[in-house]
Formats: structure tokens, C-alpha cells, sequence
């Protein structure tokens, strides 16, 4: 948070392009360091690095608390279902394209709703809408195949260059899928960390921080909250379209509103109230959920006592406490 | 000159009339302060003119122009902007942002995503700008949630005034500070305000400092006006001085 208030002088700038270029060197050499099982679920976390990254534009920038942000993952990965099913190429760059601003459309139109309210009747509210398009999935099964879902095949990339169905395939794609989500994660990591230090970003900090103080300043309150919702669903949403390719299916479990509470806990994780917290978040969660799955059948019980323990122990989440670990560490150095 | 004017403005709590259908003028570029005890209607005189608040009746002019009507962010456009009693400041943000965001606001450049708020060029040199005026350009990169308490009234101000208004309404900029702060803040705020184009209305309890500062004194008393004058008449005054001394009113 201290690091976000603070403008931002160029040699920060610098640095931070520097570590984010060697954090960037170090993903480009993962594929050939790890195997395809590892990979997988490196990608799996990074698409959940962009959902949280997504929703926590409401809740660590905006002072908005969504319970509802599964419908926007859930929106892109049955869009893509749809592109599959009736229209035409299987390749990711068309999923996008038709996902994106369908997954737009959903979050403003949720959103206008939404945002009349704050606090606790926000949530509500959004937590009720997905459970709304989460009945719907269920109950339409003629259009969303019900509770067996959607099934997506392997898409071709590139619009079509790269193409994964002769032999060793998966393995191909999962390699070449990396890169791809790698290419996206990147290009969300940089937009959206554009958009929170831009004016508008400062704005959103200032409504969270303060309504009645952003209202006479002629910000328009309600208008900044559904801007920053569309924004927020649309980042979700383009994660639930990546998503979907790698696991195969959509079924309605994406639009269940546990599947929003993960999305709570990934930015809870690593930190909201910190631009790489969610991100963190993201991929520490995915990996604490799968070896959790793995290794007990009370695997959400053991992810309830990490969230106690990390509300109570490390209210800052992972990066926020390392965050001040540092500064600690700096102040007693200086003093020395 | 008349800058702002109400006509016969009326809003009533339940049973209590906390402005009793006022006829008020503020002058162009004068230094006024509403003064009256608890309850007098001051800050809701202040909320109806800031649009905190809408009337029951009556008007408000600004150059004769009705604005009683209008938003909170018509009035900002219009050039009134205020500041208010408890500090509300952007405690998240740096002391930097809490005033660029009020330029960026002020030249409606909020709506820009694609830019670093950062390099904006003359927004960065009016805030270190303001923030000089202020006395607050050493702070710019603390946090405003951690400054102590007479520079968060500084700041408070800063913000208002950086919204460069026509009018600005101060509801007690020196409450909760020590006296030491109180002829600082009061000081930095008459010279900024007699150094540019901008009307200032400040509600105050300290006579001391209403007294110092002010060209212009206006008493109000349960929802109505009881005084309005120079520091010296409203020292002569008899009805001024039971009020403060808490005596009845002559007959």
C-alpha cells in the first residue's frame, strides 16, 4: 500500500521494470526445467493470477467486496463453449475475441445493478447474481449441457499456425499453451497496473478511501464503480476463457459461488491491499488447493484453517508481510 | 460585489428550524466567518450552499444565477468548494495524490486510464505548487493517514483550494489543534486566500482567531442571523457577548 502511495520516481520505475524483466527471463526458461504435469498447473495458476488480479481491482483499489466474480469466469468459459459448439474455428485468438466482449457486455450489465450499492447489499447482490447464471447453467442443460457442462477440444494458436493434434499433442500444447498464457498474463499485468496508477486508478483509491470526500472533489461516484466493475469482470472473465481450453470442460461448478470465495481467497493470499498480492495469491492458491485435493479427502478443511490462520497470523497476506519483513529489515540496517 | 446570495433559504430538522429563512450575502473576496454556538445552523447553512444538503424553501444565487437546485459536482464547476469540520482526507493515498487527485478532478482528467497519473507534467509542478503554498511540500510522499493532526487540517484545505473555487467554505479548519497550529493554519489560509481570487467562509468558535482574520463577521443564533459586521461592531455588539457568555438576549 505505502509503495503504491507514493509517486512514483523514475529509478523505482527502473527497478521495477528490472525485476519484473528477470522475473520474466525465469518464466521463458520454465518449460525446460519442469515437466508437463507441473507446467499444466503453472499455467493454472497464472490464469488465476489474472482472475484475482481482475477482481481485486474492486476490492483492494475500488473498497468493493465481490462474492460474485465466479459468473464472470464462468461467463468467458461458457462463451468459449458456445464458439466451439455453433460457430466456427477452433482457435484461441477467436475465443477471445468473441469472449471478451461478450464477458464486457455481462459485467456492465451486472455491474449498473451492482454498484447502486455498497458494503454488505454489494456483495449480496453480486454473490446473488451468480448464483442466478449458476442455476441457469443448471437448468438450461439443452444449451449449457446441465451439470455434465461443455466439453472444449484442444484450440489451435495463432490463428491456426500452431495446431496440436497429431501425436504428443498434449504435451506439445501444454508447452506452447504456456507461452501463450504467459504472452496474456503479461500484457494484464501491465494494463492493469497502468490503469491503477493512472488518474482513474487514483480516483478509485480516493472513492474507496473516502466517498464523501471524492464526491466534493465532482468525482461521480457511481459511474467510477461501474467503470472499474466492467473493467474488474472483463480482466475475470478473459481468465475463464483461457481457462477453459486447458481443462477441456466448463461445467457449472465454475459459477458456483464457492468458486468466487477461491477467488476472495486468492487475493486474501497474497495480499489485496498490494498490486502483486492477488497475483501471488493466485498461484500459491492454486498450488496449496491441488496438493491439498491430493492429499486429504478434508482438503477443504485444511484450506479453511490456511484462511483462519492467515486472517489472524498475516492479515497483510504473503506479499504484504514480506513487504514489511523488508522494511524492517532496511530500518535496522540504516540504524546499524 | 455580490458573489453569493440566499433568499429567504429554510430547512428544518423535525421540529427544529436550523435555518430560519435566510437572507445571507457573501461579498466578493472578503474573509467572513459564521460564528454561533452549537446548533446555530452554521454547517447546514454551509451544506445547503455546498448542495450537502437541498433546502425545504428559498433560494441561492451565485451571481444571480439559481444553483439551488444543483449537484454537488455543478457546484464544484460552479466554483464553490469546501472543506469539512472532521478531516476528510484520502488516508490511503500520499499527500501528493490527495491534491493531485483534486487537479486531475478540476480538469476532468480523471477519466484517463492509458496514462500514468505520475507523469503528468502540470498537474506534478501546481501540486508541489499548492502543497508549497501550504507548507506541506516536505510531507508529499507521506502518507496523509499518517500526519499529525495540524497538518491533516492543512491538508484538508489544500485539497478544497486546489479545486481553485470561487468560494470556499471552511467548517472549523482550526478545531481539535493547539494554538501554536491554529495561528499556522490560519495564517497560511489568509495568505493564500488574500493572495488569489478566492471568497472565503469559515465557521469558527475561536474569537480570537475570528476576531484576527476576519473582514467580515456574521452571528447566527437558532436558525437565524443576529449580527453581521466588522471585527469592531461585532465587538460592540451586546447580543454577541451574552451569546458568547451564554446571558439571555435584550429585549
Amino acid at each position: 500500500m505505502t509503495a503504491e502511495a507514493q509517486p512514483l520516481p523514475n529509478r523505482t520505475l527502473l527497478k521495477l521494470v528490472a525485476a519484473a524483466g528477470l522475473i520474466l527471463l525465469v518464466s521463458i526458461v520454465v518449460p525446460s526445467l519442469i515437466g508437463t504435469y507441473q507446467l499444466q498447473l503453472v499455467i493454472y495458476g497464472l490464469i488465476a493470477a489474472i482472475a484475482a488480479l481482475g477482481f481485486n481491482l474492486l476490492l483492494g483499489y475500488t473498497g468493493l467486496l465481490s462474492f460474485g466474480h465466479s459468473a464472470y469466469f464462468g461467463v468467458g468459459a461458457y462463451s468459449v463453449a458456445f464458439v466451439v459448439a455453433h460457430l466456427g474455428p477452433h482457435s484461441i485468438e477467436f475465443y477471445l475475441l468473441v469472449g471478451i466482449p461478450i464477458v464486457a457486455i455481462t459485467s456492465a450489465l451486472f455491474g449498473y445493478i451492482c454498484v447502486r450499492h455498497t458494503r454488505i447489499f454489494f456483495g449480496i447482490l453480486t454473490l446473488a447474481i451468480s448464483q442466478v447464471l449458476y442455476s441457469l447453467a443448471l437448468s438450461l442443460y439443452w444449451v449449457t449441457g446441465g451439470s455434465d457442462g461443455l466439453r472444449v477440444p484442444r484450440p489451435a494458436l495463432l490463428l491456426g499456425l500452431l495446431d496440436f493434434s497429431g501425436p504428443h499433442g498434449f504435451q506439445l500444447f501444454i508447452r506452447s499453451y504456456y507461452y501463450y498464457v504467459l504472452g496474456v498474463f503479461v500484457v494484464c499485468v501491465v494494463l492493469m497496473w497502468v490503469i491503477v496508477h493512472s488518474p482513474f486508478g487514483k480516483a478509485l483509491q480516493g472513492i474507496r478511501d473516502n466517498e464523501v470526500r471524492a464526491r466534493f472533489l465532482g468525482l461521480r461516484i457511481r459511474r467510477f464503480r461501474w467503470i472499474s466493475f466492467l473493467v474488474s469482470g472483463t480482466f475475470t472473465g478473459v481468465a475463464g476463457i483461457l481457462w477453459v481450453p486447458l481443462n477441456g470442460l466448463t461445467t457449472p461448478d465454475v459459477l458456483y459461488w464457492t468458486f468466487s470465495g477461491e477467488i476472495v481467497f486468492m487475493a486474501l493470499l497474497g495480499g489485496f491491499r498490494n498490486y502483486t498480492g492477488p497475483i501471488v495469491g493466485g498461484l500459491v492458491f492454486t498450488y496449496l488447493k491441488t496438493y491439498a485435493v491430493a492429499s486429504t479427502e478434508y482438503w477443504q478443511l485444511l484450506l479453511g484453517v490456511v484462511l483462519v490462520t492467515l486472517v489472524l497470523v498475516l492479515p497483510t497476506g504473503i506479499v504484504g508481510a514480506i513487504s514489511r519483513a523488508g522494511q524492517r529489515l532496511v530500518r535496522r540496517n540504516a540504524v546499524k | 460585489m455580490i458573489l453569493l446570495k440566499t433568499v429567504n433559504l429554510r430547512k428544518q430538522f423535525g421540529e427544529t428550524r436550523a435555518c430560519d429563512g435566510l437572507d445571507f450575502v457573501i461579498n466578493r473576496g472578503e474573509f467572513l466567518s459564521l460564528v454561533g454556538s452549537n446548533g446555530a445552523g452554521k454547517t447546514t447553512l454551509v451544506n445547503l450552499i455546498s448542495a450537502h444538503l437541498q433546502p425545504d424553501s428559498g433560494q441561492i444565487l451565485l451571481e444571480d444565477r439559481d444553483i439551488t437546485f444543483t449537484t454537488v459536482a455543478e457546484r464544484i464547476r460552479a466554483g464553490i468548494a469546501r472543506s469539512f469540520q472532521i478531516v476528510n482526507l484520502f488516508d490511503g493515498l500520499s499527500v501528493f495524490d490527495n491534491v493531485a487527485l483534486s487537479l486531475f478532478s478540476r480538469d476532468g482528467k480523471t477519466v484517463k486510464m492509458a496514462r500514468l497519473a505520475d507523469h503528468d507534467r502540470d498537474v506534478r509542478r501546481e501540486t508541489l505548487e499548492v502543497l508549497g503554498q501550504f507548507g506541506l511540500a516536505s510531507k508529499a510522499a507521506a502518507l496523509a493517514g499518517g500526519l499529525a493532526q495540524g497538518e491533516r487540517k492543512l491538508l484538508d484545505v489544500a485539497v478544497a483550494y486546489a479545486l481553485r473555487p470561487r468560494l470556499l467554505l471552511l467548517d472549523e479548519p482550526t478545531s481539535g489543534v493547539s494554538t501554536h497550529e491554529k495561528a499556522k493554519i490560519m495564517d497560511t489560509l489568509t495568505s493564500v486566500v488574500r493572495g488569489g481570487t478566492v471568497t472565503a467562509v469559515v465557521i469558527e468558535h475561536d474569537m480570537d482567531v475570528v476576531f484576527r482574520y476576519s473582514d467580515r463577521i456574521v452571528m447566527m443564533h437558532e436558525g437565524s442571523f443576529l449580527a453581521d459586521g466588522t471585527p469592531d461592531e461585532i465587538r460592540a455588539n451586546k447580543d454577541v457577548a451574552n451569546i458568547l457568555l451564554g446571558a439571555p438576549l435584550t429585549a
